[in-house]
């Protein structure tokens, strides 16, 4: 299983998890695993999920995503989990 | 698991300390192309590029994509054209019109450059190599993507003087021929001591013979992720200082690595080596001079900046080479100075010379690279740099490589601007003294022996 790593940083503001859920939701992919934190005042969250059945091509959840991200003001990121196991693990 | 400090410790990588993919560079054979007959010959070599690299940009864009990484450059190298076009080849200008070719080619792909518009005369020129040779001003100035290399010298064969005499002539042309943008023909003209076959950078890369049909080279960056560390351990001992390089190279390399298998497994083509060089580019912050000063220098070029560079440059090694299963190309420090914002404040302020940049080339990865310099400079004296950096190489048994421009109307004081990655320089004073007739005597320089070292 190929996972992919969504992250959500900006300034906190009511329903932004619950935005991302929902889209996520209604695009099949299964949410693994969420991590959040407040770093420096700015909202910070990790999760970590499984789109393999997911109908939709990578690239367009990742723009689609970003979208999302504009529309509540936060920066929404949607990468391949294997960039950080390379650089994070020997 | 991944946790979100190491999600967020990447991500600031890319996004604030400018870490990149370089380049992936597909490296195509043209040696099945090879016809006596010109256009034929133009035909095959049109057709083997595009149909290798027909994905090549498309998958490039896809990796970027899914893993959130810029790669900054898609790339061709080919085999050496002075081999593929000897036969068709009967004079400079049918080479030349080879170098259309090989511009129309990358241009239907989508890649920034290609590079293999190249000699290798490290020991003797063959008749179709010099024609290449004096094609060069031509093909540079006629096409747009087209980077041209030349191999002068090799710690085994010694140095070829009589290609490096027409090399400094060469130079010159070219800067005249290309004099209404600033001389650019020269940025995209490298000549090389021990030149790597498998190299993805440019102006440099070809596709060595001893290649496969088709490889897959990846050139990774990092300069500014090297930077930001080491302000973490700023007045540190050296023990903790190169820990910190090694760690953050590794890092920054199996970044490269992962790239470079995605797009060998996506593209159908083997992978052939990652290059761990730490490639600056004229962005605030992606400079390796500025790495040079946070190890403890007021400027690049003051007392002390060559141990820095040749401790730089071995951590970069060390900490790379367990990160990829394959390292190859230059893989070392670049010190390009209008590629880097830092060494060009360097230069203006006076602190680096040409000649500490040549001591500077003794320990790191290539050599005295664009320097701009007085358009009215002889074409002997071009010359007579070239042989000291060859020399450097052909001792030491690394590469080196110059890749000078004699700005065509401009001297020392004014700048000279080239644009994108290529940056902006000012132009260094040459030493004016004479070396014509060292650099008249025909022949070549004996290799050097290979024991008592000292």
């Amino acid at each position: 299983m190929k996972k992919t790593i969504i992250t959500v940083v900006g300034k906190d503001t009511v329903g932004i998890i619950a935005k991302v859920c929902t889209y996520l939701a209604n695009n099949r992919i299964n949410i693994l695993d969420i991590s959040q934190t407040i770093v420096q005042g700015y909202f910070n969250m990790m999760m970590i999920a499984d789109m393999n059945d997911s109908s939709k091509p990578f690239g367009d959840i990742s723009d689609e995503l970003a979208q999302i991200g504009e529309e509540i003001g936060v920066v929404i990121r949607c990468q391949r989990e294997d960039i950080f196991k390379s650089m994070h693990r020997v | 698991m991944i946790n979100i400090f190491e999600v967020n410790e990447t991500n600031e990588m890319i996004e604030k300390e400018n870490l990149d993919v370089r380049t992936i560079t597909l490296g195509i054979s043209l040696l099945d192309c090879i016809t006596d007959d010109l256009k034929k010959l133009k035909g095959n070599i049109y057709d083997k590029i595009t149909t290798t690299a027909r994905d090549l940009v498309k998958v490039g864009k896809e990796i970027e994509k899914e893993y959130g990484i810029p790669i900054v450059n898609k790339r061709i190298s080919v085999t050496p054209v002075g081999l593929v076009g000897a036969s068709a080849c009967k004079s400079p200008d049918d080479f030349a019109k080879l170098a259309d070719t090989l511009d129309e080619a990358a241009g239907a792909v989508g890649v920034n450059f290609i590079g293999g518009y190249s000699a290798l005369v490290c020991k003797g020129m063959t008749k179709a190599e010099e024609m290449l040779i004096r094609s060069i001003p031509q093909a540079l100035s006629s096409t747009r993507l087209v980077c041209s290399s030349v191999n002068l010298g090799s710690t085994r064969t010694g140095i070829n003087m009589d290609a490096v005499r027409l090399m400094g002539k060469i130079i010159k042309e070219t800067a005249e021929a290309t004099k209404d943008s600033d001389s650019l023909g020269c940025a995209k003209l490298v000549v090389f001591c021990n030149a790597p076959d498998d190299n993805p950078f440019m102006a440099g890369a070809f596709h060595g013979v001893t290649e496969a049909d088709a490889v897959i080279n990846v050139g990774v960056s990092g300069p500014g992720v090297v930077n930001t560390a080491l302000k973490k351990v700023r007045g540190e001992s050296f023990e903790v200082l190169c820990e910190t390089i090694k760690k953050t190279a590794f890092k920054v390399t199996r970044v490269g690595q992962l790239v470079a298998g995605e797009a060998s497994v996506r593209l159908g083509i083997p992978f052939g080596i990652v290059d761990l060089s730490l490639a600056p580019t004229p962005a605030v912050g992606d400079s390796v001079a500025d790495i040079l000063c946070e190890i403890g220098l007021e400027h690049a070029g003051a007392p002390g900046t060559t141990a820095a560079l040749a401790l730089l440059n071995d951590q970069v090694k060390k900490g790379g080479v367990m990160a990829s299963s394959y390292v190859g190309g230059l893989s070392g420090a670049f010190i390009p100075v209008s590629e880097d914002q830092g060494m060009i404040d360097a230069v203006c302020a006076g602190s680096l010379t040409i000649e500490k940049l040549e001591a500077m080339t003794c320990v790191c990865s290539v050599g005295l690279d664009m320097i701009a310099i007085p358009g009215d400079t002889a074409a002997s004296t071009i010359s007579g740099m070239i042989a000291d950096e060859m020399a450097i190489g052909m001792v030491n048994q690394k590469t080196t490589a110059v890749r000078i421009i004699p700005v065509i109307g401009k001297g020392v004081g004014e700048n000279v601007e080239f644009g994108g990655l290529l940056g902006h320089a000012p132009i260094m004073p040459v030493n004016p003294y004479s070396c014509e007739a060292f650099v008249n005597r025909k022949g070549r320089i004996p290799a050097p022996i290979h024991s008592f070292k000292n």
